[in-house]
């Protein structure tokens, strides 16, 4: 085996052209490379930053967009949101007497935590390996700490759904409904920062108000389901949550847009500008026809339709919103141009280098 | 036993002749798959693998520009030649002078200047960064990304399960996933070679010394010199990248000397850790899941507070 030629005290056999410099002389201003924006407004596109001028390798992304299948993890986002807010409801429904309302949002936990692990588990390339997530707890990685809380918030979800059903063993279908309603506000929130804690832009730029969106649409979610499941004389706390919900979604998106600037252009454009337009409309919708229709049991199940799926296409469009800014160089390149040109820090405190893992036996 | 220090990459683009060698040697001592663009070709210059993935380590990156070059002193003497002279070129006479001293007079140099071009060609080889503050190794669940002895980050394929989390956390776009494996590949500094004392494969095959190896606080300097050099000697768009400890990464375990902006060569102008945002989103996590506990708590309640119709 050939030793290093570069040793502390200077490099062994260095190659006689390292010293010859370049023929390029006097930086002449920029030509060549740039590449030109023009605006490509389409219906619904509103300006909120000027045309991006800025220059990119061929136009390639500088980021590797995420590999992961809308399916699964756009589904995971979705499908947790409802899990946690429907734990949340069920026991609600559970204290104040509407059993039929608990049944309902225990299975609709069970069903869609189920649902998650999932498409948790189908969307690594490694299935078989799905454990080696429990293998260390790291606070860096929302990802670490989804598993885990998956891993304590399903089998409770899932007690309480079968002592709702069999009515066997009601003090412990008390105490799961408890432990899954206390994990069920995490569950419902903390895929916000699984996917803000990355480089796409449309996804780490709005990563103070996403935690917002994403427990609002999971409340509109869970009350829509409510809606579809629960008798009229049991809806009334589901047609409110939903209320809520929609609410604090349009708002948290609304406020999320406005402070994004230049990266929140995917979520008003192509594929996910679509799914968020969507969205709105049957949000909209959903709630008017869930506060005029209350006394028809049918309009109410519609609605309630309306809404889960408002709830699927907000996720569904955040994640193409993200994929789109990942696979464009403009919003990685432009915003870190003008940070760099205006002088101004990254945000941000600090950031650990060696993160507290605790390993778990193998060594 | 002391720790080793902390061992990277200092790839000096200015003189970089797009060779290829630290692909092919990459390919070769890592057993990479092969991984042919569409068609073979991808019509960006010279480029044939358009950009670090699980199965491009080393990227060589081409740039094509418009731009007026200064003329370059070959070194030797010379005069003008003619077509005539080109034609009656001696070479075995040539030959007889010994490669060891400049011959007197060359009739036709291939060295000849000729006229400042309006062309110029950067190329580039691109690496993992192996960073201080490294956003893969943050987000991973498993653990299989880890720090090694060297301050370098490497994958532990046995570890990983290709969640692909550090996919879209890389702020340069380095790692990614093998889709018929699933599991995440990146650049390893070649941790079996420096680990016996041997230079990373690329860092041996390179030619001309763009990619240097070593030392990260012994390369800092000479890259330091070698910028003040080139500034020296006029060319005041050399600059460094991922040299500085203070950036959004903590500075690079492999930084670079550019000859233009860091987005021409396909890298961001201003990285910045994902996980630095990390401690704000939690809290903000916090403050929306005791937001839904309340809105539930509230959706209950405002049907008491309208006369307890449930319905």
């Amino acid at each position: 085996m050939s030793e290093s030629d570069v040793t502390r005290d200077g490099v062994r056999g260095a190659r006689p052209g390292r010293e010859a410099t370049t023929g390029a002389v006097r930086d002449d201003g920029r030509q060549g490379g740039r590449r030109r924006r023009d605006g490509r407004r389409g219906r619904g596109e509103r300006a909120m930053v000027p045309d991006a001028d800025f220059r990119s390798y061929y136009g390639r992304s500088v980021l590797n967009p995420p590999t992961w299948q809308s399916r699964d993890i756009a589904g995971y986002l979705f499908l947790g949101g409802l899990a946690g807010a429907s734990s949340l409801l069920g026991a609600g429904a559970q204290a104040t007497g509407r059993p039929a309302l608990a049944r309902s949002g225990k299975l609709a936990a069970i069903g869609a935590g189920a649902l998650s692990l999932a498409a948790l588990v189908h969307d690594l390339g490694r299935p078989l390996r799905f454990l080696h997530m429990l293998r260390v707890f790291k606070v860096t990685s929302p990802m670490s700490v989804g598993s885990w809380l998956l891993a304590g918030y399903v089998p409770l979800a899932g007690v309480a759904a079968a002592t709702a059903v069999t009515g066997r063993l009601p003090r412990v279908g008390a105490a799961a409904t408890a432990g899954a309603a206390t994990l069920g506000p995490a569950v419902a929130s903390y895929t916000a920062a699984l996917i803000s804690d990355t480089a796409v832009p449309a996804w780490h730029d709005g990563h103070r108000e996403m935690p917002y969106v994403f427990v609002g649409s999971a409340a509109t979610a869970a009350g829509g389901l409510g809606l579809i499941a629960a008798p009229s004389a049991e809806q009334a706390p589901a047609r409110a949550l939903a209320t809520l919900g929609v609410g604090t979604e349009l708002a948290a998106f609304e406020l999320m847009e406005r402070r994004m600037g230049l990266t929140a252009e995917p979520y008003s454009s192509g594929t996910g500008g679509r799914y968020v337009r969507t969205s709105k409309v049957l949000a909209v919708a959903g709630l008017a026809g869930a506060v005029l229709g209350r006394r028809s049991r049918i309009a109410s199940a519609v609605s309630g339709a309306a809404l889960v799926a408002a709830s699927a296409a907000t996720r569904w469009g955040i994640f193409h919103a993200g994929l789109q800014s990942a696979n464009d160089p403009k919003y990685t390149v432009v915003p870190q141009r003008q940070r760099l040109e205006e002088g101004r820090p990254a945000t941000g405190t600090s950031t650990t280098t060696h993160p507290v893992t605790a390993p778990t036996g193998e060594g | 036993m002391t720790a080793p220090p902390r061992m990277g990459f200092f790839t000096d683009t200015s003189v970089c002749i797009g060779c290829k060698a630290c692909e092919v040697a990459c390919k070769e001592w890592n057993a990479i798959p092969a991984d042919f663009p569409e068609g073979g070709f991808t019509g960006t210059s010279m480029d044939s693998s358009e950009g670090l993935g699980a199965d491009t380590w080393r990227h060589v990156a081409f740039v094509e520009q418009r731009r007026p070059l200064g003329g370059q002193d070959p070194g030797v003497p010379r005069t003008a030649p003619t077509p005539h002279d080109v034609a009656h070129l001696d070479v075995l006479s040539l030959a007889g002078q010994g490669a060891s001293s400049a011959p007197a007079h060359i009739p036709a140099s291939p060295a000849e200047p000729g006229p400042a071009g309006d062309f110029r060609w950067l190329m580039s080889s691109d690496v993992c960064k192996h960073c201080t503050h490294a956003a893969c190794l943050d987000v991973c669940p498993t653990g299989s990304l880890f720090r090694t002895e060297f301050g370098t980050v490497v994958v532990q394929e046995d570890i990983c399960n290709g969640c692909g989390y550090c996919v879209p956390a890389c702020p340069y776009g380095v790692i990614d996933q093998r889709k018929d494996d699933g599991r995440v590949w990146k650049c390893t500094l070649c941790y079996d070679r420096i680990g016996v004392g041997a230079e990373p494969a690329c860092a041996k095959a390179c030619p001309t010394d763009s990619i240097q190896f070593g030392p990260l606080d012994e390369l800092r300097e000479r890259a330091d010199a070698r910028l003040a050099q080139l500034h020296g000697a006029g060319i005041d768009e050399a600059r460094l990248y991922g040299r500085d400890p203070a950036d959004g990464v903590g500075g690079d375990g492999a930084f670079f000397l550019l000859l233009d902006e860091p987005e021409v060569y396909g890298l961001p102008p201003d990285p910045v850790v994902t996980t630095r945002d990390l401690p704000r989103m939690w809290r903000h996590v916090g403050t929306a899941a005791l937001a839904l506990v309340g809105g539930v708590a509230a959706a209950f309640a405002s049907t008491i507070v309208t006369g307890g119709r449930r319905r």
